[in-house]
């Protein structure tokens, strides 16, 4: 005899099998349990938010929507020569938003403190992004000038979060160089190539001090998920954002992720056994 | 005089804050370098530009 096809009908007139009693009483809901978190904190300051963004390559008056999408607390922007007739990014900040200026366009030490106060003297805030690059192909930190420019800036008060490439030895410099964070990349810059750098970054953040922040490189909500399970304590991102088709869209996904790998990061991630299958039913009472 | 490296005319004496407001930039928004220093907001209205100044005004754009 052909047994019944499992049609949505059969499945809604199947009776549920009794609840068990003692670990989860009939009528009651399993409670959910809390993420219990610390803020991430930043020389001294608290965030919630453990997603920092980037503030365009899009339109300004999706700047707002983004923010808000993202639930992020930071937001980065760039310093360069003031043209009258450009709007100012500022104006499309939501209120309460830390800036995170970076000193893009730096070459060295000195140029990335000169960014610095030039930009403080804009914001009249603290934080820095320290990024000094040479090129243009790669985009790859100078992480020597790096830690010089890291030494200077937390001598004048800065909150020194320095982008850096991930060598663990130049992350501990930097911390004592004294960064408030270390941003290394998990790949080239722009290039949502994701966390390339992985085995290294874990190495960072098994011996970190400060707040791991991973910047470049994060291309999808995935690859931000693992950044966090991994220990990150925050995500930067930029370019996947700007590049999505639905941009606050794209902002909560990443909010969404990024939660939910704190989230596993915090509750524990099982063991991953390499070539070894472990049963997940009974090994015993076999009808053979 | 140089304004963000552009040769500039200067045909009378005038204050950084004097500049800025004629050329139409938005004070608040703009941190202002002379000679490589950081002329601060209250500073602007007193600190007179010359033939020979080098003066950077620059304000936040988008970037990551």
């Amino acid at each position: 005899m052909i047994p019944n096809p499992v049609t949505e009908e059969s499945v809604a007139n199947t009776p549920l099998p009794p609840q068990p009693s003692v670990v989860n009483p009939v009528g009651t809901a399993a409670p959910t349990p809390e993420v219990v978190d610390k803020p991430l904190n930043l020389g001294g300051h608290e965030f919630e938010s453990r997603f920092i963004l980037g503030s365009g390559r899009y339109d300004l008056n999706l700047i707002k929507a983004t923010v808000e999408h993202a639930g992020t607390q930071i937001v980065t922007m760039a310093l360069r020569r003031a043209q009258t007739t450009e709007n100012s990014v500022l104006d499309y900040i939501p209120e309460g938003i830390t800036l995170l200026p970076n000193t893009s366009g730096a070459r060295n030490a000195e140029e990335a403190v000169r960014i610095a106060r030039l930009a403080r003297e804009v914001c009249h805030t603290d934080f820095v992004k320290v990024e000094i690059e040479h090129e243009t192909k790669y985009l790859l930190p100078d992480n020597a000038e790096t830690i010089r420019a890291t030494e200077m800036l937390a001598k004048e008060g800065f909150v020194v979060m320095p982008y850096m490439f991930p060598d663990p030895i130049a992350a501990r410099q930097l911390e004592e160089a004294g960064a408030a964070a270390v941003m290394p990349l998990g790949s080239l810059i722009g290039s949502n190539m994701g966390l390339r750098m992985r085995d290294f970054i874990k190495i960072i953040i098994a011996n970190a001090n400060v707040p791991v922040i991973i910047d470049a490189g994060i291309g999808r909500p995935s690859q931000a998920c693992e950044a966090m399970e991994m220990g990150a304590d925050a995500v930067m991102a930029y370019t996947a954002v700007a590049s999505a088709g639905n941009i606050p869209l794209m902002a909560k996904a990443f909010k969404d992720a990024i939660a939910a790998g704190r989230a596993a990061y915090l509750s524990g991630l099982g063991k991953v056994t390499e070539g070894q299958a472990v049963p997940s039913s009974p090994t015993t009472g076999y009808l053979h | 005089m140089q304004v963000n490296g552009e040769q500039v005319a200067l045909a009378e004496p005038v204050s950084v804050a004097d500049y800025l407001e004629s050329h139409g930039y938005r004070a608040e928004r703009v941190a202002v370098e002379l000679d490589g220093a950081i002329i601060p907001r209250e500073r602007r209205a007193e600190t007179m530009l010359h033939d020979q100044a080098v003066m950077e005004i620059v304000q936040f754009v988008q970037g990551g």
